[in-house]
């Protein structure tokens, strides 16, 4: 793994690397050993957003940063939880439309396959999931959503997520879960953390 | 479980008298079992719906902040909730931080305790108990009225008396946009995930106050005001100059556009608020096309999205974002970005 170490003011540093993988690993082995000074790790796409404080400096940082060494692959300590989704969403028509697939092979597709929460972002307890079926590769909408319901399970340039409370929102709508992902009075709030395998089951509505 | 106040049981001084013990219609009101703090913003003395006998004995028996008129932004502030970021959750608390901090090592608090951060001026609130307070950031004329009908001025960056009754307005402020209200034991609010502050993006946090909130007040920390005034000099008059620093994507910008950034003053839009400030000034020109995958953004940093003028993030910005940084202001000149007004200019001054 290269890391290319970017400077983000006097408070932060931007790690960049080649991939959403790297960034989970690098994210897992830096969150396992916490550095004195250092108060938010922010994974994103292709990057790791270190934030500190003293005694942290930017030079006791960037070893760490260069010391740590991730592994990408197996992973297995972050979690698991599983979704049960009505697959009854707005869009789910036009998804299969735009992968040429039947609503069905939409839903096994999304099924078939273990997703993991690659970051968080956008509002508090929304995980980016990848690594599902790469046939589910769709665009965002071309106009968002003013509304978008709490816990619609949405697709959009070849991630996965769930709204966790009502937002606007531009993914594509494929269903709906009645799990509350993400809650301010549990410990930890959100469900869907960095690293945490998600596995979509197809509920009955009702 | 303990049920130890926040900032360490003390016994109350003559200042703040020990609160009787809360009667027995108040148990229902308050989850939780200390009966100092009211812990719960649904069920505690929030709105102006509050039921008026619950309101009663609240007032009778409480150290509490009454808002009478909020003005045109007031929120509950602290100094955030750090360490969240990976679940989406940005630090938040308070645009000013030294200026809140100053407030409460006036009054002796712990320096996270939370306060009012007031957008300029326009709060008028009700001392119910006696309370000490502090106002810092930007300078507002302020005055207490006490019960006898009596006014008087109110300092700035000083340890004020509010007598059980009395009423603190702020009016404009001279110069800067925001001012911290500080009170003697803090404002003791439910936390939320860590903290008392309102995000205004996430919408996490306490609601905004309205007129008939009732905020209460903790319990008197362990120390004692050792000064009664803070002498803090006006910033100087003109443009606002703060250091950044380059990066973390100065690279997706002509090799001249850090220059331009610094070259001329930019001016603060109307289109501002606690998440950033939109700024007008000249246009910086990109080198490349295409879309930057979403990064971890800081507070201060001047993202540059198409139209070429930069957006100052500030307490509440966006956890990522999608448009480059070209450069990030010096922490310690966030609090002077987050005092300038719309219209008031900006000059950024590169650090070698």
């Amino acid at each position: 793994m290269t890391a290319r170490v970017r400077p983000c003011g006097d408070g932060a540093l931007l790690v960049e690397v080649d991939d959403v993988e790297e960034v989970v690993a690098l994210y897992d082995t830096m969150a396992a050993a916490p550095l004195a000074g250092v108060t938010d790790l922010v994974p994103a796409a292709r990057t790791l957003l270190v934030r500190f404080e003293p005694p942290a400096r930017p030079e006791t940082v960037e070893a760490a940063v260069r010391a740590a060494r991730p592994r990408t692959g197996r992973r297995d300590a972050a979690g698991e939880v599983t979704i049960p989704v009505v697959y009854d969403g707005a869009d789910l028509a036009e998804v299969a439309a735009l992968t040429g697939l039947t609503e069905l092979e939409v839903i096994s597709a999304h099924t078939g396959t273990p997703w993991v929460v690659a970051f968080c972002g956008f509002a508090p307890g929304f995980g980016y999931l990848t690594g599902g079926d790469p046939r589910l590769t769709v665009p965002r909408r071309t106009e968002s959503r003013v509304r978008v319901p709490p816990g619609s399970v949405a697709l959009a340039a070849g991630f996965s997520a769930v709204y966790p409370r009502e937002s606007p929102g531009g993914w594509r709508l494929i269903g709906h879960t009645t799990l509350q992902i993400w809650d301010i009075t549990a410990d930890p709030p959100a469900h869907l953390r960095p690293g945490v395998q998600v596995r979509f089951t197809e509920a009955t509505r009702g | 479980m303990t049920t130890r106040p926040p900032h360490g049981a003390t016994p109350r001084t003559a200042i703040l008298p020990s609160p009787r013990a809360a009667p027995r219609t108040a148990t229902h009101l308050a989850r939780g079992t200390d009966p100092q703090v009211i812990t719960s913003p649904q069920a505690a003395p929030w709105g102006a719906t509050f039921p008026a006998r619950a309101r009663r004995w609240a007032m009778g028996d409480r150290v509490l902040l009454e808002v009478l008129v909020p003005g045109p932004m007031t929120t509950v502030q602290d100094l955030g909730r750090p360490g969240l970021g990976h679940l989406g959750v940005g630090r938040s608390g308070a645009a000013d931080r030294d200026a809140l901090r100053l407030a409460n090592r006036l009054l002796a608090n712990p320096e996270g305790a939370a306060g009012l951060e007031v957008t300029m001026g326009g709060l008028v609130v009700r001392a119910h108990g006696h309370l000490l307070v502090a106002l810092t950031g930007a300078p507002c004329p302020a005055t207490a009225t006490g019960p006898d009908g009596r006014a008087r001025g109110i300092g700035h960056a000083a340890v004020e008396c509010l007598p059980p009754g009395s009423v603190l307005r702020l009016g404009l402020p001279r110069y800067g946009l925001r001012t911290y209200l500080a009170v003697r034991g803090g404002l003791a609010v439910d936390k939320v995930l860590g903290s008392r502050s309102t995000d205004t993006m996430a919408g996490l946090g306490p609601p905004r106050p309205t007129a008939g909130t009732l905020l209460p007040v903790g319990p008197p920390p362990e120390g004692f005001p050792l000064i009664d005034l803070a002498p803090i000099p006006a910033p100087p008059a003109g443009e606002a100059v703060l250091e950044i620093a380059p990066g973390p994507r100065d690279d997706w910008f002509t090799p001249d556009a850090l220059d331009t950034l610094c070259s001329e003053p930019y001016e603060v839009t109307t289109d501002s608020d606690r998440v950033g400030m939109r700024l007008r000034g000249p246009r910086l020109t990109r080198a490349r096309d295409g879309e930057l995958p979403t990064e971890g953004m800081v507070p201060g940093a001047l993202q540059v999205p198409p139209s070429g003028q930069p957006t100052l993030f500030l307490a509440d910005h966006p956890v990522t974002g999608g448009y480059p940084v070209i450069a990030v202001v010096r922490t310690s000149d966030i609090g002077r970005a987050a005092q300038t007004r719309p219209g008031d200019r900006i000059r950024f001054h590169l650090k070698h």
